[in-house]
């Protein structure tokens, strides 16, 4: 006879089956039988609260985690305002393809829809940003859900998992008993494995390309560090170049001379140019997003397509296709690599290819100019690299200018150890972002690159880092602008910078001694190399305010709806007014 | 400037869905979210055991889109089947209507006769009034329903569109 136990011990009790270490979350009314679960099995560690300041901080940590482990990120919060606050963080999460788990408290059953205190309908609030969501009436279901949850949010093309549990389901009684074997969902069976003729026609087309580019996402990332090192495998093998998106740098490592940079609105020239001059293109996992396709009537003209994507509808949404192909990228990378081998093809001439390549990297499109008094934003980056890069580190940022710049400039060799806000572009990301991923990777040296506008989003976490002893650092890239908006007011706007000039900024140094934190503030060029090093040799958490030049804008640049042939380069190739239908486009 | 439009194409589409609470609200979501148009919707369960529903939705897009609007319906967690009644060949659509009609005299009369011609049967009578059911495609009962308001329609209850492909095999 198997035991009866309460909804909230199930729930605990389900977690540690799962293998959940670590949850993110923040009390209240809906889930105080929850906590009291948690506060019970402490004693044994089983699982680990992380108490953040904010719900939305929750669900970024929870990602950060995520993204840099490989494993679920898991969120614990309260009804109503609770489950509204991590509304943000759960529609991240789905934008970029996050496995997270967020458990929301409800009011009881039969309070549901009277409007009562501190009620949301949160199913229905996060039923178009999350993959599922599930609302739980009855105990005796509560187990099931659970482990149905962690495997939707974590198979297929990974993503947040809401289970909204009522307050009374959590203290009722039911037993619980753990899934046997694998989880065989009824509807849900997403596609891992492409058919062989696909594969082999995918292969016969690389092999007679002239001009191929591997257009690489984060569902490289995604597939596991396994499928990152299939990815240099086919890459050596074939001498293709290899550009990413913003969501999937770190899978070829910078280092190598196939890589091309990233991809898109603020790309490299060498990596827009392939593009447009490819005459085939493989995507492997990634989507053909807004900012990387620019216009989209001239995007890849010449370009036959190869789409290789976990998720069908992200197959044929903006750009048709010619070759679509619905699998875990992991496993078609495997599948490529192996029939590739098998059929003795040799390492095609890539020559020609390669020289016009070389042409377009002696642009040196991310050179800028530097005049000795100031911080140049990018130069910056480059020394924090410089001064990083043999600690491997995982770098988070916020949204903006600065986050571009990151992308650039600091050179990615690793699968998970870049954690960004991509598809929603959430300021605030990266502080809780930074405190999840320090708590996956206790020895790590975690960094924030931060802008003095978006760390301002969820600053309430210095708290939460100091409370856990976690060492993040915070470097902020301040210049007293929201850069990005900035920069458009001044390319599309004729400079008229309505409300974009950061005011009444706090003093961060004094800001992160207040929380218990080192501050340090860097101001000119000859304190840079030393700042960092200051900032490195301490062992707590540091927040850096580097005073960068203000009016610096992020090149290179695609304006909206232009081609990839249109790059902005530098600064005095900027207009400052557009068209109507170009000022429509995000 | 302007905003753009694609040329459209009517498509039914069948899809079998897990019988649980806020299925229809999510796939209605999906579509307002995702800026498709439904023109009809109709969903019932079909299953012995009330696990299964169908639903049948007939929409209008350009051919891209309508590929998107499967595969996106496709990738919904409690979907099992879409299927592209339109896209997959010969099939049968079906609509029922409820149509109120009062008058008497000629009217009456002339209600009662077209009611014949549309085969539509008398599912309710009151000395000045009728309820018709009539079934059939949109198009038939459209037509019906415009002759009705010559003879004193009084209101309309329709189910939208049910669907199924001919043949022996399931779509």
């Amino acid at each position: 006879m198997t035991r009866e136990l309460s909804g909230a011990d199930i729930l605990v009790e389900a977690l540690v089956d799962l293998g959940v270490e670590i949850v993110f979350g923040y009390p209240g009314g809906a889930v105080l039988p929850i906590y009291d679960a948690l506060f019970k099995q402490n004693g044994q560690k089983r699982i680990r609260h992380i108490l953040v300041r904010h719900e939305q901080a929750a669900t970024h940590a929870a990602e950060g985690y995520a993204r840099s482990t490989g494993k679920p990120g898991v969120v614990l919060v309260t009804s109503g305002p609770g489950a509204t606050n991590a509304v943000t963080g759960i529609a991240d999460a789905l934008m970029d393809s996050i496995p997270m788990v967020v458990i929301t408290g409800q009011v009881p059953t039969t309070l549901i829809g009277t409007d009562a205190f501190q009620e949301a309908d949160t199913v229905g609030i996060t039923r178009h940003c999350t993959k599922h969501n599930y609302l739980v009436k009855d105990p005796a279901r509560l187990g099931d859900t659970i482990h149905e949850a962690f495997h939707i949010a974590t198979s297929g093309r990974p993503g947040p998992v809401v289970i909204d549990i009522p307050k009374d389901v959590q203290v009722a009684t039911a037993t619980y008993r753990k899934p046997a074997g694998a989880i065989q969902h009824k509807s849900y069976r997403p596609q891992v494995k492409a058919e062989t003729t696909l594969i082999e026609a995918a292969v016969d087309m690389l092999a007679a390309a002239e001009r191929p580019v591997f257009y690489t996402g984060g569902g490289v990332i995604n597939a596991g560090p396994g499928a990152s090192q299939l990815l240099r495998e086919l890459a050596r093998i074939t001498g293709a170049p290899v550009t990413s998106t913003l969501m999937g740098l770190g899978a070829l490592p910078a280092s190598s001379d196939q890589w091309l940079g990233m991809l898109g609105m603020h790309g490299t020239f060498e990596a827009n140019m392939a593009m447009n001059k490819a005459d085939l293109i493989i995507a492997l996992g990634a989507r053909f997003d807004d900012r990387v396709t620019g216009r989209l009537d001239a995007f890849a003209p010449h370009a036959r397509k190869i789409h290789i994507d976990i998720d069908r509808s992200s197959i044929n949404k903006t750009v048709a296709v010619d070759l679509p192909i619905v699998a875990d990228v992991g496993r078609a990378l495997e599948d490529m690599v192996r029939i590739w081998k098998a059929r003795q093809h040799p390492k095609p001439d890539l020559g020609e290819w390669w020289r016009r390549i070389e042409g377009w990297r002696a642009r040196k499109c991310l050179d800028f100019p530097e005049n000795g008094k100031e911080i140049m934003p990018q130069r910056a980056i480059r020394a924090l690299w410089q001064a990083t890069k043999d600690k491997a580190p995982i770098i988070t940022t916020e949204v903006g200018q600065h986050q571009m710049w990151a992308a650039q400039h600091f050179a990615f060799d690793a699968p998970n150890k870049w954690l960004t806000s991509g598809g929603l572009g959430t300021m605030g990301y990266g502080l809780p972002a930074a405190i999840g991923a320090q708590m996956g990777n206790p020895n790590a040296l975690v960094i924030d690159i931060a802008g003095e506008a978006s760390i301002q989003m969820n600053i309430q976490e210095l708290a939460t880092a100091t409370q856990y002893r976690l060492p993040v650092k915070v470097f902020i890239l301040n210049n007293e602008y929201m850069g990005m908006v900035r920069q458009w007011q001044e390319l599309t706007y004729e400079s008229r910078y309505a409300e974009s000039y950061s005011d009444s900024l706090p003093d961060f140094v004094k800001l992160a001694e207040a929380y218990g934190w080192k501050g340090i503030r860097i101001e000119g060029p000859d304190q840079l190399d030393a700042g960092i090093a200051e900032m490195l040799a301490h062992e707590g958490p540091v927040m850096v305010d580097c005073m960068v030049a203000k009016l610096a804008n992020c090149f290179p640049m695609i304006p909206s709806g232009a081609a990839h042939t249109d790059m902005i380069l530098q600064a005095n190739e900027v207009s400052g007014t557009m068209d109507d239908e170009a000022k429509a486009l995000v | 400037m302007h905003i753009a439009e694609e040329t459209k194409e009517r498509h039914t589409l069948a899809v079998i869905v897990d019988n649980e609470p806020g299925i229809l609200a999510r796939i209605a979501g999906l579509f307002t979210a995702r800026g498709y148009n439904i023109e009809s919707l109709t969903v019932t369960d079909i299953s012995e055991d009330d696990a299964i529903s169908r639903i049948t939705i007939v929409t209008s897009a350009a051919p891209r889109v309508m590929e998107q609007i499967i595969a996106q319906l496709d990738r919904l967690v409690p979907v099992h089947k879409v299927s592209d009644l339109t896209a997959l060949g010969p099939h049968v659509e079906r609509e029922l209507a409820l149509v109120k009609v009062a008058g008497i005299g000629d009217h009456r009369i002339e209600a009662m006769r077209l009611a014949e011609v549309y085969r539509a049967s008398v599912v309710d009578a009151t000395i000045g009034s009728f309820v018709f059911e009539v079934t059939g495609s949109t198009e038939k009962i459209d037509t019906f329903v415009a002759l009705m308001r010559e003879v004193g329609l009084v209101e309309v209850a329709r189910t939208g569109i049910v669907a199924i492909s001919r043949g022996k095999d399931a779509a």
